[in-house]
């Protein structure tokens, strides 16, 4: 089932959802896809389940029923082979998550290195190359601990990006930063996304989400009560929990 | 009525001066502490009669012998913590284990050797291991030490896996996230991103366990190893059992013991003091 999917499917393919911790159900019931390429946004109150939902999608956190494919692989199929469907699958969290026993470039060059058993020259040069890319050239040889929040958080981008993955998964990466950071990450996100990356965002960020995304959900309390493109769902929203939503963020 | 001004004092509940229970006592002065026990029952016996040796002058003749026989100590504490440390680590990964009988098995086994009195332990293994064991038609011999520093490994192995256990549980979950989404195997995040991690909170544990385990390798005199309480106390019958010489002669050792672990303690103390600081 795996190899029959083609490009023109939807690359994340997500069909009524189920996920409980414990009597409380998290998600109840979400279907959403993802075509190659596209950047999706993922807004909505806290605690409406936006976060697991992700986790969901790479596996982290297995899910009680429905059903997730990734470029056709189905990710609750008890055979999975979780580590091949993550190479598949970046992501980056809101605390950054770095290793702090290693500097910065060695924490780029770790998973490509011992999870694809790539050859380090190579893999120092494309390390080098992906932390200039989001501006941190110079930065190589700093630990964790000496870097600013919005620095380790594009470290962390970057390592994600080393395993060449197909699709990132940004849970809620701004939402650690001080303000004057934020725009650092965003900048480095949104060149992701025109150079086609596939994307899937949780965010507080809505004038960002407005800009950057092709898509747009609005989740509460583990429904998705609306969704559409950025220009209709933040002008035009339909549902009255959505506007009021929207009326206190923006 | 205006009685907010005063504190009644009958009325507050009785409540003590906090005792200082602590003696703080630096290194110096308790080493002079011990000289002086020693140089005392020296000056006590200058007294008595000039045919016979005054308690330091014992200590001197006798100290080539009574090092030696510290050296022993601390080579089987060494050799202890080197085997316990080596066991402990993989009893602690095992009791990290997501199989559950595993980390079952090896709670069992950690917690047995953790709450065992270290003579006991040491009794077993002397009398339960064989002098000598036939490999390949090759025999090897086990001497009384090797053995008992098998004895000392054994506790040492069960604290060392708790403090792998513990240093392990208290990096982040986030970190096992992060791991996990780069698609390390377990194994991977464990000896590459955990094992890393733990090793300064690992440290002062450690080293405190190492303290109390070369204090410890007197326990070995009792099942007859050559170290130096035995020697102590075969230097003191060969200078005829002398009364006066009972507490230099073991005064000695005790300094020794001291001067070799009192560093051990203040660089643990200075080690956690840095590393608490973040």
């Amino acid at each position: 089932m795996a190899t029959s999917w083609t490009p023109d499917q939807p690359i994340v393919q997500c069909v009524d959802v189920r996920k409980s911790f414990g009597a409380l159900e998290v998600l109840k019931g979400i279907s959403l896809s993802v075509r190659k390429g596209e950047v999706i946004c993922i807004i909505g109150p806290s605690g409406s389940g936006k976060s697991t939902l992700i986790r969901c999608i790479n596996a982290l956190q297995p899910i009680t029923s429905g059903s997730i494919q990734i470029e056709g692989i189905e990710v609750t199929d008890p055979r999975l082979d979780k580590l091949a469907l993550r190479r598949k699958v970046g992501m980056v969290f809101q605390q950054y998550n770095l290793f702090p026993h290693r500097t910065a470039l060695q924490n780029v060059m770790m998973a490509p290195i011992h999870v694809l058993g790539q050859k380090r020259a190579e893999v120092e040069a494309r390390a080098r190359a992906l932390l200039a890319k989001v501006r941190l050239a110079g930065k190589e040889d700093t630990y964790p601990g000496e870097l600013s929040g919005g620095q380790q958080q594009r470290v962390a981008i970057a390592r994600s990006l080393a395993m060449r993955p197909d699709i990132m998964l940004f849970d809620e990466v701004t939402a650690a930063l001080d303000p004057e950071t934020v725009k650092e990450v965003l900048v480095t996100i949104r060149e992701l996304a025109e150079d086609g990356m596939t994307c899937i965002l949780v965010t507080h960020e809505m004038n960002f989400a407005r800009e950057v995304a092709d898509h747009v959900y609005f989740t509460d309390r583990g429904v998705i009560v609306e969704h559409g493109p950025p220009d209709v769902l933040f002008t035009a929203a339909k549902d009255e929990r959505t506007q009021r939503f929207l009326s206190q963020v923006l | 009525m205006k009685t907010t001004g005063h504190r009644l004092a009958v009325l507050l509940p009785y409540r003590p001066a906090p005792a200082r229970m602590s003696v703080r006592i630096g290194p110096l002065p308790a080493a002079i502490l011990c000289f002086c026990a020693i140089m005392a029952a020296s000056t006590a016996w200058a007294q008595a009669g000039p045919t016979t040796l005054s308690p330091l002058q014992v200590i001197v003749k006798w100290s080539p012998l009574l090092l030696r026989g510290f050296a022993f100590n601390i080579l089987i504490s060494l050799l202890a913590m080197l085997l316990g440390t080596i066991a402990g680590l993989g009893l602690g990964l095992a009791l990290l284990s997501e199989s559950r009988l595993l980390a079952a098995v090896s709670w069992l086994v950690t917690q047995f050797f953790r709450n065992a009195p270290w003579l006991v332990l040491l009794f077993f293994v002397m009398f339960l291991v064989p002098f000598q064991i036939t490999l390949f038609k090759t025999t090897i011999p086990l001497p009384d030490w090797i053995k008992a520093t098998v004895g000392f490994a054994l506790p040492v192995m069960a604290n060392v896996a708790e403090v792998v256990r513990g240093a392990v549980r208290s990096i982040p979950s986030t970190q096992w996230e992060a791991a996990e989404s780069l698609s390390f195997t377990r194994r991977q995040t464990m000896w590459l991103i955990m094992l890393p991690q733990c090793i300064k909170r690992m440290l002062p544990p450690w080293m405190n366990i190492y303290a109390i385990v070369a204090m410890s390798t007197v326990l070995a005199s009792i099942v007859g190893v050559s170290e130096m309480l035995t020697l102590t106390a075969q230097v003191h019958a060969a200078e005829g059992g002398r009364p006066e010489l009972f507490a230099p002669l073991y005064g000695f050792a005790l300094l020794c013991f001291f001067l070799y672990c009192y560093p051990i303690n203040l660089w643990t103390a200075r080690l956690e003091r840095r590393f608490r600081v973040r």
